[in-house]
């Protein structure tokens, strides 16, 4: 098969719906295009019984039961769901006080979780941000050393977004279960690609996307435990008491329809995908550590995820690479490609270095991604790479064995 | 973000690459003066060398950048628009002129700002290895 230009590689930012998710929609926008909520009319009962489908195999993906999973418009609205609705409904203190409860998270979380936590902490609850080592897995231990005797929710992503790193989600949610502490996990970049069993891997809420997974955008889903133990949540969006009256809102009926669709399809094909994704992303790694000098996989060496590789080449600019290798559709962790011309906070806080955050690329494979593909995206970043050193002064500094982190530059 | 059809053509072409020797070489040789500016931790490093006449003549130019696609562009342009001129015609590039020639938005202004710093930069070095007074270089600035 032909090479087809430009390659997509940034399936952690989204994916390409996969058309037999399509497929599953399309009769719920002009055929069965009834409001959930109508329950005195087949156009209603038709658009109910297509959520609840979906509602069980979202379920069926994660082990849990089907009434425990809340729809939303995304990972960024359940992570703000369970974060804030879990630690308003566990206040230890009435609203307007201090000390209303502590909860733990980590520096390297998603901005839908740090954000929600920042705003907790100005309504009078103590968050502790933890600072993961070099490789970025946040352990139990790092959890444990963090507990307090007024913890009352715990909120670590399951794999990091930018790097792919695997934390000890259900070492973190035992110990969560044995203390009664309530245990979050923003599951996005987790669930769908990997074996996921609520209650084996103790969570208590868990936040995932449609969009990560071959599903459609705007559409998402909050796990809640009813169970041992029985998790309540303060809405967030009230009016009408959808959803449990944890979310309020007329369903997006294609949405969930197809969010359900693609959950189903990752349980399928996940062993097989995950397998071929794993080999893909090895060669991708393998080959460009052994064409190019300085060179650094960015996060643990193995507890990562099949999908996501993210690698720094020094005293290469990131956004110059980018535009180097524009037939390859990725991120990086420069400054230059983020609004806020900062880079990677996620980088800067694994102590990886300015400069070789600045040099980073994440490339993040999916379920179309071919082999074909991953050669051509080797053969352009070496040439990138190789044209940006010639051009580097950084480069020739090294080249001479002078430390370029010595030097003192005159910052602007 | 879209870049402009020269800001590609530099970057895929650029101009006057290189350098006059190693940073040891060069810091040894009177007629070659080096400018560095910026720094790695910002994402953008400009490395400027010009070979000058004793009349004052920038003969070659030569740039090494690591930095974004605007930034080596600037550096790139820079050294074609100093070449054969002379150091007080180098002086008088302004940091507009590149942004108006390469049509760099406003979150790229600062690569223009630093192409114009390694020309001056470069002079100074220069000057300052001849002995000759930075007060000329300072009364340039000052008549801006």
């Amino acid at each position: 098969m032909a090479l087809k230009l430009p390659i997509y590689m940034d399936n952690a930012a989204t994916t390409r719906t996969d058309p037999r998710v399509v497929e599953a929609m399309l009769p719920y926008f002009t055929e069965k295009f009834g409001n959930a909520a109508s329950r005195n009319h087949v156009f209603g009962w038709d658009a109910e019984d297509g959520v609840e489908t979906a509602r069980e195999q979202a379920a069926t993906l994660i082990g849990a039961s089907s009434k425990e999973v809340i729809w939303t418009s995304g990972s960024t609205e359940s992570n703000n769901l369970a974060i804030k609705g879990a630690a308003r409904m566990y206040a230890k203190g009435p609203e307007g006080t201090k000390n209303r409860g502590h909860i733990i998270t980590c520096v390297i979380e998603h901005k839908a979780v740090l954000d929600p936590c920042k705003r907790l902490e100005r309504e009078g609850f103590d968050i502790t941000w933890i600072t993961p080592p070099a490789d970025g897995v946040i352990t139990r231990q790092m959890i444990a050393d963090a507990l307090r005797p007024d913890t009352i929710l715990v909120s670590i992503m399951w794999v990091n977004n930018e790097i792919g790193t695997i934390n000890e989600v259900p070492e973190i949610g035992k110990l969560c279960h044995e203390k009664g502490i309530i245990f979050h996990t923003d599951a996005t970049q987790w669930v769908g690609k990997m074996p996921t069993d609520v209650e084996r891997d103790c969570i208590d809420l868990m936040s995932w996307s449609s969009h990560k997974i071959y599903g459609p955008k705007g559409v998402g889903a909050l796990f809640v435990r009813r169970r041992s133990p029985r998790v309540r949540l303060e809405a967030i969006i009230d009016g009408g008491g959808h959803e449990r009256g944890m979310r309020s809102g007329t369903l997006n009926v294609t949405g969930v329809v197809g969010f359900g669709k693609a959950c189903e399809l990752c349980r399928e094909g996940m062993d097989a995908d995950r397998e071929r994704l794993y080999s893909l992303k090895q060669k991708l790694e393998r080959e460009l550590l052994s064409r190019l000098e300085v060179v650094q996989v960015n996060g643990h060496a193995d507890r990562r995820v099949p999908h996501i590789a993210n690698i720094s080449f020094g005293y290469v600019e990131g956004e110059s690479l980018l535009m180097g290798i524009k037939e390859i559709a990725c991120s990086s962790g420069s400054a230059c490609t983020s609004a806020s011309l900062e880079p990677s906070y996620v980088l800067k806080n694994l102590g990886i270095g300015d400069e070789l955050a600045h040099s980073s690329l994440r490339l993040s494979i999916g379920r179309w991604t071919t082999e074909a593909e991953i050669d051509y995206a080797i053969q352009a970043i070496e040439k990138s790479v190789q044209h940006l050193r010639a051009l580097s002064p950084l480069w020739d500094l090294f080249k001479e064995g002078i430390d370029v982190s010595k030097i003192e530059w005159q910052s602007h | 973000m879209a870049y402009s059809e020269k800001v590609i053509d530099h970057y895929q072409h650029p101009r006057n690459v290189g350098s006059f020797g190693t940073s040891k070489d060069v810091a040894a040789r009177r007629d070659i003066g080096v400018g560095i500016v910026g720094a790695p931790e910002c994402g953008d490093v400009m490395q400027l060398q010009l070979r000058i006449s004793d009349e004052g003549v920038i003969e070659d130019a030569k740039f090494k950048c690591f930095g974004c696609g605007s930034a080596i562009a600037s550096s790139s342009l820079a050294t074609e628009w100093i070449k054969g001129r002379t150091i007080d015609e180098a002086l008088t590039i302004r940091n507009t002129q590149i942004v108006e020639e390469l049509s760099l938005p406003p979150v790229k202004i600062h690569c223009s700002v630093l192409a114009e710093d390694s020309i001056r930069s470069a002079i100074a070095d220069f000057q300052k290895k001849n002995g000759i007074a930075a007060a000329k270089a300072e009364s340039d600035a000052a008549a801006r």
